[in-house]
């Protein structure tokens, strides 16, 4: 195999782990084992479905992309398509300069994170992780060593010797991790790594992941339904949809700038109101709304509305200095959720909307309470349009 | 009267709690309670004549308690004999079941279950039909002019016809024909709840499917292997119309042995202590193999 010259410089993750502590973004890149992986037009069909839809997609050296979706979207086979389990119907993927679209999966030298670990059950911890070295019939000294320094890396230092079975789910986690990367693949793959794991786990391994990434600097590709996983762990997400890619951006854009209603309904929380464009402005009702940017597109649009975008004008004027756009409507539910409190209001146009009451303006502003009339105002640059159709 | 001193007592009280517990204990014992039909009769037909079985080894033909019956298993070549063979037979039967079995089950779970389904469907309907059938069956195909020997002649692979029955040959084709579902059923099992993502794995991180096979599905098939197996061998050791049939006579395993002592001799003593031994030899076998399913099976988690 060629193609691999990284394999010759295999402690190289050991020198960035000598000094623990977080580097600075300086000491990031690894560059010559981060691979660029150029996904284009793949085409994937069971039967007369669609499950991918023409998908092209380049993920850049180091980069940490999440494919994103509902399930059903395809995100999934994508991964499977990338990993060799599944074959795609038409289409190529290049990583580094190897096309992979017709090699078995044994041959692809690529890492991967199974959604249950599938680590095997008749090997111990350090089996398993030696498992890939032992494939690629190395020294058996070099396997010890790589194998301690990897399993030194995911934090697990002394487990070798465990059992599968003896082992937490956020431990085994790791060794899944340590597995897919301890023989240094040109690409990792994630398959919803963190959804086998509780919300408090996740949340501190989505960080941990992302730390690991950052250290190693290698280029991932991960699987997910969560939208806080996906923005919280990747430099770019691609939202996928019924076997199309929707958009493909970093997720400060994917949140603030959505493509379309899909995405903006799929991340974060939204509501909508249908709107005309005209000069400019949107009218929504009676009500003119200035926007910071016109959009291209049709005229009849949809209003973005994400419930912290709302500010509570509460009667009185708001010194601000860019334009507020003011919404009327009427509170119909208040629900106290510990962070806020969600508000439901009926807008004077008839459509129902939710807002939330961040917790500490609880006191200052009067308790909303259900009937309440009430003026909530939108700065224009946060005035959004989408476009109506899905 | 249990009711007044529960309501008596306030939740929390030390009384109370230990009346609930009395409660769960008495319902534990009445549940179990429920198993004594059970019980009974798994003592009635099965301790009880196996009691009965013992009993007779060590009575002699007077009444009198003796260790002859034993003694003369030990010290008669002939029995020994039979028992070394009925072992060969029965190792060298489940050791072909393992080599013809092991694919067939394992394409069995690698099938869609449409597909799968009908196979089984192929395995189950020979195991339900009587073993005499079956057996004499087999000895329809095998004989001298039978349809084995004559399509080998008219294809002019032999000229003589093969000895192919009342022989260790037939007997060993029909052993392995009945008992080769005793191994693919649990094989079968154990191998559809191995996980697919496990040679997934196994092909990510660079096995070849050769080795993925070797490293990784054949220990997780293990449990599934040995249980199929041993249930196949004790079921060999005891195993009597077919080598009876098909070994005509020329084939002497326990069980005819068996049979032969309790025709020939006036007392059921030589029968019971041959039975006795079997039934020793079969529990010392099941218990090894227990301790080393369980042992593998705590490695398997």
């Amino acid at each position: 195999m060629t193609g691999r010259p990284f394999l010759t410089t295999h402690h190289s993750y050991l020198n960035l782990q000598s000094g623990t502590t977080m580097e600075t973004s300086g000491s990031r890149s690894t560059a010559a084992r981060a691979l660029p992986v150029v996904i284009r037009n793949i085409v994937k069909h069971y039967g007369a479905v669609r499950a991918l839809d023409d998908v092209s997609l380049t993920v850049g050296q180091g980069e940490f992309v999440t494919l994103l979706g509902p399930s059903g979207s395809g995100k999934t086979t994508l991964l499977m398509t990338i990993a060799g389990f599944a074959r795609p119907t038409a289409g190529s993927i290049v990583v580094g300069d190897t096309e992979v679209v017709r090699l078995p999966p044994h041959k692809r030298d690529i890492g991967m994170v199974f959604q249950n670990y599938a680590l095997f059950p008749h090997m111990t911890v350090g089996e398993n992780v030696a498992y890939p070295l032992r494939l690629r019939n190395k020294p058996k000294a070099e396997i010890a060593e790589r194998v301690e320094q990897v399993l030194d890396l995911v934090q697990l230092a002394g487990y070798g010797s465990r059992r599968v079975d003896e082992l937490s789910g956020g431990q085994r986690q790791r060794i899944a991790l340590a597995r897919a990367i301890v023989f240094e693949p040109r690409i990792l793959l994630m398959d919803e790594p963190l959804s086998a794991l509780d919300k408090q786990l996740r949340e501190r391994m989505q960080i941990e992941i992302r730390r690991l990434h950052d250290r190693l600097g290698m280029t991932t590709i991960a699987v997910t339904h969560d939208q806080r996983e996906a923005l919280t762990m990747s430099d770019r997400v691609a939202v996928l949809h019924q076997g199309r890619l929707t958009q493909f951006d970093t997720p400060r854009r994917l949140y603030e700038r959505p493509a379309n209603r899909f995405v903006a309904e799929f991340i974060g929380e939204s509501s909508f109101l249908p709107v005309s464009v005209e000069n400019g402005t949107a009218r929504y009702g009676d009500t003119v709304l200035s926007l910071a940017e016109t959009p291209p597109g049709a005229a009849a649009q949809l209003l973005l509305l994400r419930p912290e975008k709302l500010l509570f004008l509460d009667g009185q004027a708001f010194s601000h200095s860019t334009t507020i756009n003011r919404l009327r409507g009427m509170v119909t539910e208040a629900v106290f959720q510990g962070e806020s409190v969600l508000l439901a209001v009926r807008l004077e146009g008839g459509h129902e909307i939710h807002t939330r009451l961040p917790n500490r303006q609880i006191d200052n502003a009067a308790a909303p309470e259900i009937g309440a009339p009430i003026e909530l105002g939108l700065a224009a640059e946060d005035t959004l349009l989408v476009p109506g159709d899905r | 009267m249990a009711i007044s001193t529960a309501a008596a007592n306030l939740p929390g009280d030390a009384h109370y709690l230990t009346e609930l517990e009395q409660d769960a204990r008495r319902e534990k014992r009445q549940l179990f309670a429920l198993c004594t039909p059970g019980l009974l009769l798994t003592m009635l037909l099965l301790f009880l004549p196996i009691g009965w079985l013992f009993w007779f080894s060590f009575i002699d033909a007077d009444g009198n308690p003796t260790f002859e019956h034993y003694s003369r298993i030990w010290t008669e070549g002939a029995y020994v004999q039979i028992f070394v063979i009925t072992f060969q037979i029965s190792i060298l039967v489940t050791v072909i079941c393992v080599l013809l079995g092991y694919p067939v089950a394992y394409c069995l779970s690698q099938l869609p279950a449409k597909w799968s389904g009908l196979l089984l469907i192929g395995i189950l309907l020979p195991f339900w039909t009587s073993l005499l059938v079956r057996t004499y069956a087999w000895l329809v195909l095998l004989q001298r002019r039978g349809i084995v020997n004559d399509t080998l002649i008219d294809l002019g692979i032999v000229q003589q016809p093969l000895p192919l029955m009342h022989n260790m040959t037939g007997t060993i084709i029909g052993m392995v024909h009945i008992m080769i579902p005793f191994l693919v059923l649990p094989l079968y099992a154990s191998m559809k709840s191995i996980d697919g993502s496990y040679l997934r794995a196994a092909a990510n991180l660079g096995a070849s499917p050769t080795r993925a096979f070797w490293e990784i599905y054949l220990p997780l098939s293990l449990p599934g292997l040995l249980a199929g197996l041993v249930l196949t061998f004790i079921l060999c050791l005891g195993f009597y119309i077919t080598p009876a049939v098909l070994g005509g006579g020329r084939v002497q395993m326990i069980a005819q042995r068996i049979e032969a002592s309790v025709h020939l001799y006036p007392t059921w003593g030589p029968a019971s202590a041959l039975g006795a031994v079997l039934l020793l030899l079969t529990t010392l076998i099941l218990l090894a193999s227990h301790l080393l399913l369980g042992r593998w099976r705590r490695r398997l988690g």
